[in-house]
């Protein structure tokens, strides 16, 4: 037997760890809804499909602009020392994913503006009669639109590879400590953006193509989680501790239920059944996707924190 | 350089928070936190039991995922010492060294930066002890250089069986519990 007393009671340090609250999961779900968005844009424009009637691309970059303000303004939310934000653009630091962030967040604004500005909303354009200008400049250079394409795709990806990355350096939380942390989140910013997209789709035959995206990015995410659990499971003691949070632990319930089944399994059977028009195209199934999306960014910042080398002695 | 560390005899610690109440008066530590606190560690089972009595603080380790991590450079490693200590005029609150300590050492000031332990740098730069060293009443802490063989700290290490918290999260702590 062992048994620990300690005297330390640091506010959001123990019993456990909670010093990252709602902001840094909301952040988390919506930079990877933008990554995903950003990728099905860029690649709509690299491949032609933007040439189409109602193609959802020029949607996407005011609903991206807007969700990525959303998720900069929770994640200034969450900072302690407000007023001191500045610091993170007077230097970059090679080893730390968050300044490899705040970068990337600020590379990635203007690539969605190129995008945005090959059709700019009616509202902006209304006030702006200028921007039809770069817009037929944009549309007489092939190249650069494709550019506009591949840098979308570009910084989609590393966006969302981040927010992955940015908890999985941390050695001192065991759940994060995984390499699949990056391509669960990357997968899943790729499915809740598909599922968004399809449900706001005017095209049909886009509406299907992404429907049938997104199957396959569900059944990817599917094979990326259990690969999380077997990784830690496979690894050290503290390792499997926390595997067991999500397996059987405290976090078991919410993980099973509104993750797998709700986020992932049920949503994924009836848009299967959906593309096989066994039955109509329904938005409850996009909207179980984006839900489950952002339980699961909650429940593995939650859990995170709740791993410990400590507690693998105790759980 | 100097790589300063600590040796705390368990024989002699009765837990008596005198290092506690040291650090807190003398860093102005607020209500409510701690940048230095007492673990009782009891192993074994009745009646072949032990106890260890540790006073426990930030572990100054070699490897620092705390510094690492911080996108400003707020922490940082100070000349002196190799100590591991924040900038509070350039940490943001972001809290990832927080999240990346194993020790769970630090916390967030209500100023609204990350603090923790500084061994008192203010004090030894003055060659000063820290101050949880100079007022332990059983003179159970010890500090030093752990790279200088004739330190008191290292001459302990070499002569005591001791062991470090936590050495399997890998980040080289510089703090020894003499056993």
């Amino acid at each position: 037997m062992q048994e620990l007393t300690t005297t330390r009671h640091n506010l959001h340090i123990d019993p456990t760890m909670t010093v990252w609250g709602w902001e840094i999961p909301v952040y988390l779900f919506l930079g990877g809804l933008v990554a995903g968005m950003m990728i099905i844009s860029g690649y709509f424009i690299f491949s032609q499909r933007y040439k189409k009637t109602n193609c959802v691309t020029y949607v996407l970059p005011i609903i991206s602009i807007v969700l990525l303000s959303i998720g900069m303004f929770s994640l200034f939310l969450d900072l302690e020392h407000k007023l001191y934000v500045w610091r993170l653009y007077t230097t970059f630091r090679i080893t730390s994913p968050m300044s490899w962030g705040a970068w990337i967040l600020i590379l990635v604004y203007p690539v969605i503006v190129a995008n945005l500005l090959m059709d700019p909303p009616k509202f902006i354009a209304n006030k702006f009669p200028q921007l039809q200008k770069v817009k037929d400049y944009i549309h007489q250079r092939p190249m650069l639109i494709k550019n506009i394409g591949v840098g979308n795709m570009l910084l989609g990806g590393m966006l969302g590879v981040y927010t992955g990355v940015l908890l999985s350096t941390m050695g001192s939380r065991p759940l994060w400590n995984s390499s699949m942390l990056w391509v669960l989140f990357l997968v899943s910013g790729l499915s809740t953006a598909a599922a968004f997209v399809h449900m706001i789709a005017a095209n049909v035959e886009e509406r299907e193509l992404l429907a049938k995206a997104d199957n396959g990015f569900l059944t990817i995410e599917l094979f990326v989680l259990a690969l999380l659990i077997i990784g830690l499971s496979t690894s050290s003691a503290v390792h499997i501790s926390a595997a067991k949070l999500l397996v059987s632990g405290i976090f078991a319930p919410a993980f099973w239920v509104f993750v797998v089944g709700l986020g992932v399994v049920i949503p994924l059977i009836i848009q299967l059944n959906a593309v096989n028009h066994k039955i109509k195209h329904t938005p409850i199934a996009p909207i179980l996707v984006i839900i489950g999306g952002l339980i699961l960014r909650f429940i593995i910042v939650q859990a995170g924190q709740y791993s410990h080398y400590l507690n693998a002695h105790f759980k | 350089m100097a790589r300063f560390g600590m040796v705390i005899d368990t024989k002699k610690c009765v837990g008596c928070m005198d290092c506690v109440v040291a650090c807190k008066t003398e860093n102005n530590v607020p209500e409510g936190y701690n940048r230095d606190w007492i673990v009782t560690v009891t192993n074994g089972k009745f009646p072949d039991t032990t106890l260890e009595i540790q006073s426990q603080r930030c572990n100054h380790c070699d490897n620092t995922p705390c510094v690492s991590c911080c996108p400003t450079g707020a922490s940082h490693i100070h000349d002196v010492g190799n100590v591991v200590l924040v900038d509070h005029e350039m940490c943001i609150g972001c809290k990832a060294c927080v999240a990346a300590c194993p020790y769970d050492a630090r916390f967030i000031h209500p100023d609204g930066y990350a603090d923790k332990c500084t061994f008192c740098i203010h004090r030894v730069e003055k060659g000063e002890l820290p101050a949880c060293v100079s007022v332990c009443p059983t003179h159970c802490m010890y500090f030093g250089d752990l790279d200088d063989p004739n330190s008191e700290v290292s001459k302990l290490l070499a002569s005591r069986k001791n062991h470090p918290l936590m050495p399997e999260a890998g980040t080289s702590p510089r703090i020894f519990y003499l056993i």
